[in-house]
């Protein structure tokens, strides 16, 4: 390790709180559904579009209402995205020619992005058309980070709303409202402004297909190109993740220096971040927020140090033929050590899913933080707004356990935790472990899942757990080492994908919507503090114990396991 | 009194029957009301099928001690559950005695006729006289009678219950010492407050509280993520190339759930109830204990709760045209007669202060006090002295009202009244001589007792009856954070609505039937046992020694009781940690011998592992016990401060206390070759 790695991810810690604010009054003003500075502009736009569609923003939605609205949205379209990807061989906009998709991998490839997860089991450029690219994909990339966010908006009123008045009593805000104005005010101009940034740093940014040209050897090659920058630009502020190249935000036509790495790692954790300043002035309280923020930066900075420290000491069969240094085996040399360690660690704890390095060539330890990150659920920070809920669901458990301590019936931010509440965040909890390790112990005994790893032994372990873990968790980064473009890898990861969505947002917004039904409990000396150090540490450890410790066991046979094995000299 | 309260708790007629009735409890479709020990039981029964057709390569002597660990652990839950049940079911049988073949004297149509007691209905009117036991619940229409009450609230001493007024309730099983009383009853047989009483010490009628309702579905989560965690470890050790035997799996897993707190949780609240029993207040429902330690707002009468009872005599006042000498002989004349305690302080005050001492006259006249008048007085040789409210006075002599010392005895009255007393006019023949300072005595200790409430969040507001100005006097010096004067019962129900729509919960104590109203409204209502029928129906808490103080206590009581149950479950959960280190290597290490590494504590073998770990958590829980049945030591403090002793206790001892602990168990067991 080294002082100036260090120093890149403390400053990096220091530019993100300091962006925590800005972005959390912005928030804000969104989730209160206030006139911003674009209003004078984009207004029309917004009305024009509810106009059109026939919505009432000021209508509130009851949870049922919204969840139903919400997942007819998302079903549409995932069959619309399902639909483009089987025909792009006969739809326009196919400079290259390319074939339709097959149906097992269009199914898996609707869901992926459809559920913010945008795993990949294709290459970008070898497979998807522009059009597919533009269409299919892009608008996922808005709405898919817009529903998340437009979801921590309900969850947010569920524990804001103070008396409901009688006729909207339980209501979490308007899904169309929402969606809208994030995506027309906070989305599509930070787009543009960000998009036109990486234009300027060297991103590519046209229509036209692939250059043909001669090397200096003497060779022809092919070099795809396309509207890359607009992509990449929502593929970090939304948490996609999912890369125009195959070697995502490690190929220097998406990431092409340090500038453009610390501005996208940035954008990943912004939106995130900033939800937590949100959360905490629409409960009327920014400590709450604070203190939340404060336990998701415990668990990431413990995560980096952990990863860094092991990609920096390297590997000792390497050192022992020689080799010194570290492990920059699947990293660039453009980013080093300690830059890859960084990002690894932030696309993991947000649900982004970017890399700029080969999370397979990392050490043992080093891939198992990322792995660790994405079984917690993503709720260090996480994908925008899946991130927060995430993370509350977890807080409503800490409270509820701990709470009775004081001698109160739990209560958190003036609500009340109840039979209900528990309820719904175990179902929703519950639902990870299930579709992680029921869906990898499925595949590690079948002969249909044993053929996908391309490692023997505890690796090969890893790289199916990772593979479950990334599409659960909506992530989508890959460990690589799989062959996952096969019918039961495409079949199950969107199974999983589907599960750890929607079958956590499900819950989720019925607690908001028992939430908001409550009656608030004015704080007093004898409430449970929730904004204290004591507060984030019972947080972290409620989160390690009951997010983190079911997975031992797998992770046991898998990383850790593996690592053994590095340091006794075996190759596995 | 811990170690006589622990003595209590194990004493051999309570153990042996609690044994017995642990394995009656082993029926499923009684277990199966405590699912994380369904599971338990479950998973023994299995673990004990494996042993008899097992084909693992297991020692049969290691999988036999699994499996009885493994009943151990279900029964160790069964018997704390039994013992705090056992605790009630001695107190009820106690109850019981007093309940034993009574008979009555019932009264149809004015015939008295002999009927057993079990054959009364309510509406039915019964004579009781003294030497009888009153057979059913009721009240008193005609007579007055000393009852003792012991059967009931412990306390020998005869309590006066009449007719009218809010002294009228009698309850079954009360003895009548003098007098006789008719008594319309009001309960039928079954229904009355001892069967009640028994049902509810009993704990045969508990129904799950809210909280442990949720506690419930947190404990059900937590095993079916386990049983998904421990579910899929045999695929992945198939990928390891090895097999796991069902029975590891099995101890794996009995580890992990939360068996401490599942097996502790009934026996938890049936002990948080018999708590409050033992302090003599009867809940009728667990769900208003729960509320008790949520209450935000404890609403609290003045008299008897704040200042002691009865007001002294401090001071005398005269008004200009009359001397001191005057008003003192005249405040002496009118209180001679008066034997109530405000009155015999008056006399004390004058004999004391101005040397004063009158026998009363031959032919005097006594004016009692009347609710109508509110004067009293004498009348003898001619002469008329008189006391009482200044407003009654002035009603009772017309023609003093728009006199000059009539505006000066409102200044003086209304300067007393600001001091916290309460004004006695005192009139002559229709003269308005001065006025007596009757002072309210705040009780000794009770300003404290209220800062401590205020630490943990909870607002005092004291109900009186007084004007606005003697109230705000009392409420600084007892040191309330609010009052409410002049209440009248349709105040008090405001006063709680509006609370209550602030999202508070509110408790009060109550004992007439005007306060009935305010009693069923509030969260937490106790009723004096002294109180009316009317009041003992309407709130959820029965205060059988009748004192108001002791609300502050119920609160503490319900808090302790969501503290025990939090605590155990911060120390189960926590346990965790320790476990899984000490199963995951010895589960694993024959499929990865560096694994070996995990094994923190250094543990003899892999199977001393697993048994050692088996042990603790069950052992975990007779341990418990005692801290079930008592409940977590509780000090009024603010939640932060409360939380952070209580994390660090039962949060850090969770974590740390089992390594400690399997290590031991471990060395015993690699020590006597167990395994």
């Amino acid at each position: 390790m080294t002082l100036q790695g260090w120093f890149l991810i403390l400053s990096f810690v220091a530019v993100l709180l300091a962006l925590t604010k800005p972005v959390g009054w912005w928030l804000f003003a969104l989730y209160e559904g206030r006139r911003t500075p674009l209003h004078a502009v984009l207004g029309p736009v917004e009305r024009g579009f509810y106009r059109l569609a026939g919505i009432d923003p000021a209508a509130e939605q009851g949870w049922r209402r919204y969840a139903l609205h919400m997942l007819a949205f998302n079903v549409a379209l995932l069959l619309l995205t399902y639909a483009v990807l089987r025909l792009q061989g006969v739809l326009p906009g196919n400079p290259q020619g390319l074939a339709g998709v097959p149906p097992h991998l269009a199914f898996n490839t609707a869901i992926s992005f459809t559920t913010n997860t945008n795993w990949q089991s294709y290459a970008g450029e070898a497979t998807m058309s522009h059009l597919s690219q533009m269409l299919a994909l892009t608008i996922h990339n808005f709405l898919s980070a817009a529903t998340g966010i437009a979801l921590a908006f309900a969850l947010f009123r569920g524990f804001a709303r103070r008396e409901a008045p009688k006729d909207s009593r339980g209501g979490i805000g308007n899904y169309w409202a929402d969606v809208t104005r994030i995506t027309l005010y906070l989305l599509l101009p930070a787009c543009l402004v960000y998009t036109l940034f990486l234009v300027a740093a060297g991103v590519p940014q046209t229509l036209s297909g692939a250059v043909d040209l001669v090397t200096l050897e003497g060779a022809r090659q092919s070099l795809p190109l396309g509207p890359v920058a607009s992509q990449e630009a929502i593929k970090m502020l939304g948490t996609n993740g999912g890369g125009f190249f195959n070697a995502n935000s490690a190929h220097p036509f998406e990431n092409p220096g340090a500038l453009t790495n610390f501005v996208q790692m940035l954008s990943i954790f912004a939106i995130g971040a900033g939800l937590t300043w949100t959360f905490g002035r629409a409960v009327g309280d920014t400590r709450q927020g604070r203190a939340i923020l404060a336990a998701m930066m415990i668990l990431f900075l413990s995560g980096v140090a952990v990863t860094y420290w092991q990609e920096a000491a390297g590997n000792p069969l390497l050192h022992r033929l020689g080799v010194e240094g570290g492990n920059m085996e699947g990293k660039e040399v453009r980013f080093g050590i300690a830059a890859s360690a960084l990002f690894s660690v932030v696309t993991t704890a947000a649900s982004c899913g970017a890399v700029n390095a080969m999370l397979d060539s990392f050490t043992p330890l080093g891939g198992l933080v990322p792995l660790f990150n994405m079984q917690l659920g993503e709720v260090v920070v996480g994908g925008v707004g899946a991130g927060i809920y995430g993370f509350l669901l977890f807080a409503i458990l800490a409270v509820f356990v701990a709470g009775l301590m004081v001698g109160r019936t739990p209560e958190y931010v003036g609500k009340k935790i109840e039979a209900r509440e528990v309820k719904l965040a175990v179902l929703a909890i519950a639902v990870l472990p299930l579709a992680i390790l029921g869906l990898t112990a499925l595949s590690s005994v079948l002969p249909q899942g044993l053929a996908g790893p391309l490692n023997a032994g505890p690796h090969g372990f890893s790289e199916i757990l990772y593979a479950f873990t990334s599409a659960a968790a909506n992530n989508g980064s890959a460990f690589a080492g799989l062959s996952a473009a096969t019918p039961w890898y495409d079949g199950l990861l969107g199974v999983a994908m589907w599960l750890g969505r929607f079958f956590v947002i499900v819950p989720m917004l019925a607690i908001a919507g028992s939430l908001a039904a409550k009656t608030y409990t004015p704080q007093g000396a004898g409430s449970f503090p929730t904004t204290g150090a004591l507060f984030v540490g019972l947080l972290v450890g409620i989160i390690l114990i009951l997010g983190g410790l079911t997975f031992l066991p797998s992770l046991a046979l898998g990383p850790v396991a593996d690592h053994l094995a590095m340091i006794r000299g075996q190759l596995s | 009194m811990a170690t006589t309260e622990a003595k209590r708790l194990f004493t051999a007629d309570l153990i042996v029957p609690a044994i017995r009735a642990s394995f009656l409890k082993l029926d499923p479709r009684v277990l199966v009301r405590n699912p994380v020990m369904f599971v338990t039981a479950a998973v023994a029964a299995l673990v004990t099928l494996l042993l008899v057709v097992g084909t693992d390569a297991l020692d049969v002597a290691f999988k036999a001690q699994l499996a009885a660990w493994l009943w151990l652990t279900v029964l160790f839950g069964t018997f704390a559950e039994a013992l705090a049940e056992g605790r009630g079911k001695a107190q009820a049988a106690s109850l019981r005695a007093a309940k034993a073949e009574l008979v009555a004297t019932r009264l149809h149509g004015g015939v008295p006729q002999q009927v057993p007691a079990s054959g009364l209905r309510a509406g039915d009117v019964v004579l009781v006289v003294a030497g009888e036991l009153i057979p059913a619940d009721g009240e008193v229409i005609a007579g007055v009678a000393s009852v003792n009450e012991a059967a009931i609230t412990g306390e020998s001493a005869p309590v006066i219950r009449e007719a009218g007024g809010d002294r009228s309730a009698v309850t079954a099983g009360t003895r009548v010492v003098s007098d006789e009383i008719r008594v319309r009853v009001t309960a039928d047989p079954g229904h009355g407050f001892l069967d009640r009483m028994i049902a509810l010490v009993e704990g045969a009628e508990r129904q799950k509280t809210p909280n442990e309702v949720a506690l419930t579905i947190l404990l059900v989560g937590l095993t079916i993520v386990f049983l998904i965690a421990v579910g899929t470890i045999p695929g992945f050790a198939a990928y390891a190339g090895g097999a796991i035997p069902v029975v590891i799996l099995a101890a794996l897993l009995v580890t992990l759930i939360p068996t401490t707190i599942a097996a502790l949780l009934s026996a938890i609240g049936i002990a948080g109830m018999d708590r409050l029993v033992r302090f003599n207040v009867l809940a009728k429902s667990g769900r208003a204990v729960e509320a008790a330690g949520d209450v935000g707002v404890l609403l609290l009468d003045k008299t008897g709760t704040i200042t002691i009872g009865d007001r002294q005599a401090s001071e005398l006042r005269s008004v200009s045209g009359a001397s001191e000498a005057e008003l003192a002989e005249a405040a002496l004349l009118a209180s001679l007669a008066d034997e109530t305690p405000e009155g015999r302080s008056i006399v004390r005050l004058v004999r004391e202060r101005h040397g004063l001492e009158r026998a009363l006259p031959d032919g005097a006249e006594v004016i009692a006090f009347t609710a109508q008048t509110r004067v009293s007085g004498l009348r003898a040789g001619g002469t008329l002295v008189q006391k009482g409210a200044v407003d009654s006075i002035l009603r009772a002599n017309p023609g003093a009202g728009e006199t000059a010392a009539a505006t000066e005895l409102r200044r003086v009255t209304d300067e007393i009244a600001r001091a916290g007393g309460t004004p006695l006019a005192v009139a002559r023949d229709g003269r308005l001589l001065g006025a007596i300072f009757l002072k309210d005595v705040v009780k000794a200790g009770i300003r404290e007792r209220f800062g401590e409430l205020r630490t943990m969040g909870i607002r005092t507001v004291m109900i009186t009856g007084d004007n606005p100005l003697t109230a705000a006097a009392i409420a600084a010096e007892a040191g309330v954070d609010d009052f409410l004067a002049q209440a009248t019962p349709e105040d008090k129900l405001a006063l709680i609505r509006r609370e209550q729509a602030g999202g508070r919960l509110v408790a009060m104590c109550g004992d007439g039937t005007n306060d009935a109203p305010a009693l069923a409204q509030a969260d937490v209502g106790v009723a004096m046992n002294t109180g009316t029928q009317a009041a003992r129906e309407a709130g959820n808490m029965v205060d059988l020694d009748s004192d108001p103080t002791k609300l502050i206590e119920v609160v503490g009581l319900g808090k302790q009781l969501l503290m025990t149950r939090g605590a155990l479950t911060t120390f189960s959960v926590a346990n965790d940690v320790a476990k899984y280190f000490a199963i995951i290597p010895a589960m694993f290490v024959a499929l990865y011998p560096a694994l070996g590494v995990l094994n923190v504590m250094r543990l003899e073998t892999p199977q001393s592992a697993i048994l050692s770990a088996i042990i603790f958590n069950a052992l975990v829980i007779p341990l418990l016990v005692p801290l079930a049945l008592k409940g977590v030591a509780y000090r009024p403090m603010g939640a932060g401060p409360l939380l952070a002793r209580n994390l660090a206790v039962y949060g850090l001892g969770g974590l740390v206390a089992p390594f400690v602990g399997i290590k031991a168990i471990d060395l015993v067991v690699a020590g006597l070759g167990l395994a």
